[in-house]
């Protein structure tokens, strides 16, 4: 083995990818993997969909099985790391210890965005970001009937459904005009917010919250019209904080996420930064984007991995994300950030598949696909291809898709 | 126990013991063959686990399901005998199965 070193902190998605790669890309030096929870990777995705109401542990989550750890060499350690000195080349676990490193990878990924209202400390009341949280939410499910969501985001519909599943009563509150309105157009919007009525969920748009109420154990939420509903579970999904503190404490460039190149290389040539918590130059949209998805932070893992082992890797793949909610697999292609115009192919006013594709000047950007698996792969490879399907034909469900492919014009073609 | 053969699109074969109930994209990503990535976690949600099972083998398989199809079809690579690995559960019977990965996933 080689006597070089990588540290990655964080046990992630992104430095589960990162030991893949490095093995691949040529990496003999050790791998130090350091966590902060005390498992080996895991699927994070899964914990608001099946996790949240199923029986599977954590064991069953996991990225790579503990045997890929052992058989590609990588140590874990579990540990906070506290601090990075830059001039000692060293970083520091909550014990105390110094352990040296050769390259630095941050996974650090990110955290809920606190709420800071009155009762937040109540018994019942729970974030939802990694296993622990999990665990407790089951644990606060126990006799529990009526749960209240604030946000109204993917994560907080995806945990909407899954209690659903369980019969638990379900309120959810989005001080927003309308669900996810932060990432797609209002057809999709409307269509969501029929289907959480259609299963039963109170859904309450425009309205905030004051507080939570209760002595130990929550028991109603306070709401800024002032009504008040009763509660005995209150799951908070506003939104996530990249976690940057380790690497501004240490003098690396900070501006929403680690400021990363299109190689997830910091402002320190040793040091890199991949996932949720980094901020990258990305070519294709040509500004810098911090991204919370999957398939960003493995992209953001492989170029990292290519930088490290003398390898040209750019980040570039298209950004893609899923979510599941009741019979709903909703898949989405690209940034629709920008877009000008949208398309329906299905109808979104009616049943519960269709697919809604975005335009920016003409070209296709990202495409929402719900139970339209086959509209997702099209809109993944036409856009990655830059390509500028006719918008009469996309929207006619008739025209097989296979066609617009070869039909499509590249603006540059 | 028993084997299973992932060979690479360049031909470069690779050998993964066979572990009962497990899927096709576990024993792979466990394994680290090249070109599976299997990002969605065995969802049918990604596609980046296609592979394509070697002829004489399909009956035994069996073929892809509608929902596989559809994550498949709009792969330039589609081939007849195109699966989603990660739908695909490892079980005695396939001890020496082959199957192909495509150049690129999806
Ligand atoms: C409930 C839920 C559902 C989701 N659903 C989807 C989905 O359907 N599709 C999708 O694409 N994405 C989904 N996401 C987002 C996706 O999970 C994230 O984008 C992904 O996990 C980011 O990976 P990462 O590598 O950036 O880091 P993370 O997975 O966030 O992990 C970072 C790790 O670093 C640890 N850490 C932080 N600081 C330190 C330190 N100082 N020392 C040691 N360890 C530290 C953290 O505790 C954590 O374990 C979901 C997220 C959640 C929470
Ligand atoms: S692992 Fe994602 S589709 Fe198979």
């Amino acid at each position: 083995m080689g006597t070089q070193r990588v540290v990655i902190v964080g046990a992630s998605h992104a430095s589960a990818q990162l030991c893949v790669s490095l093995r691949r890309d040529g990496w003999d030096g050790e791998i130090l993997l350091i966590g902060d929870e005390p498992s080996l990777p895991y699927h994070r995705p899964p914990l608001s969909k099946t996790f949240l109401a199923g029986t599977t542990t954590i064991e069953d989550l996991h990225i790579r099985k503990p045997e890929f750890y052992e058989k590609e060499q990588v140590a874990f350690r579990h540990a906070r790391v506290t601090r990075i000195s830059r001039e000692a080349r060293t970083v520091t676990l909550d014990d105390g210890e110094e352990l040296g490193y050769d390259k630095l990878v941050l996974c650090l990924g990110a955290r809920p965005r606190p709420l800071s209202i009155p009762g937040m400390e109540l018994a019942g009341v729970h974030y939802l970001r990694d296993a622990a949280d999990i665990t407790a939410i089951r644990d606060s499910l126990a006799g529990a009937s009526r749960a209240v969501i604030v946000g109204a985001g993917y994560i907080g519909l995806e945990a909407a459904a899954s209690l659903r599943k369980l019969g638990v009563e379900v309120t959810v509150l989005e001080v927003a005009e309308r669900v996810l309105q932060r990432v797609t157009a209002p057809a999709v919007s409307a269509f969501y917010d029929r289907v959480h009525r259609e299963e039963g969920v109170d859904l309450r748009l425009g309205v905030g919250v004051l507080a939570l109420e209760g002595e130990d154990q929550v028991t109603s939420v306070r709401l800024t019209d002032d009504d008040h509903i009763a509660a005995d579970l209150v799951i908070v999904g506003v939104g996530v904080l990249p976690n940057v503190e380790l690497a501004q404490d240490a003098g690396l460039a900070v501006d929403n996420g680690i400021v990363v190149d299109a190689h997830g290389r910091t402002d320190d040539p040793d040091i890199f930064a991949a996932g949720d918590c980094a901020n990258h130059y990305d070519a294709r949209y040509d500004r810098r984007l911090r991204l919370e998805c999957v398939s960003n932070a493995v992209e953001h893992a492989k170029s990292v991995a290519g930088a490290i082992c003398g390898k040209d890797k750019p980040i570039s793949a298209l950004p893609w994300f899923w979510s599941d909610q009741y019979d709903l697999k909703l898949q989405i292609a690209g940034l629709s950030t920008g877009y000008d115009t949208v398309v329906l192919r299905g109808d979104p006013a009616a049943g519960r598949a269709f697919a809604c594709f975005y335009f920016a000047d003409g070209r296709l950007v990202a495409a929402d696909c719900v139970n339209n698996a086959k509209e997702f792969m099209f809109s993944k490879r036409a856009i990655a291809e830059g390509l500028s399907p006719d918008r009469s034909m996309l929207a006619d469900p008739g025209t097989p898709l296979a066609s617009l492919l070869q039909a499509s014009t590249s603006p540059t073609g | 126990m028993g084997t299973i053969t992932f060979v690479e699109h360049d031909g470069t074969s690779h050998d993964v013991d066979l572990v009962d109930g497990e899927s096709l994209m576990e024993l792979a990503t466990s394994n680290g063959v090249p070109g599976i990535d299997g990002d969605c976690g065995g969802e049918a949600a990604c596609g980046t686990c296609h592979v394509i099972v070697d002829d004489a083998w399909i009956a035994t398989t069996g073929t892809r399901s509608d929902e596989e199809t559809q994550m498949i079809e709009m792969s330039p690579e589609c081939a007849p005998n195109s699966r989603l690995s990660c739908q695909l559960k490892a079980r005695s019977e396939l001890d020496g199965l082959r199957v192909h990965l495509p150049e690129f996933q999806m």
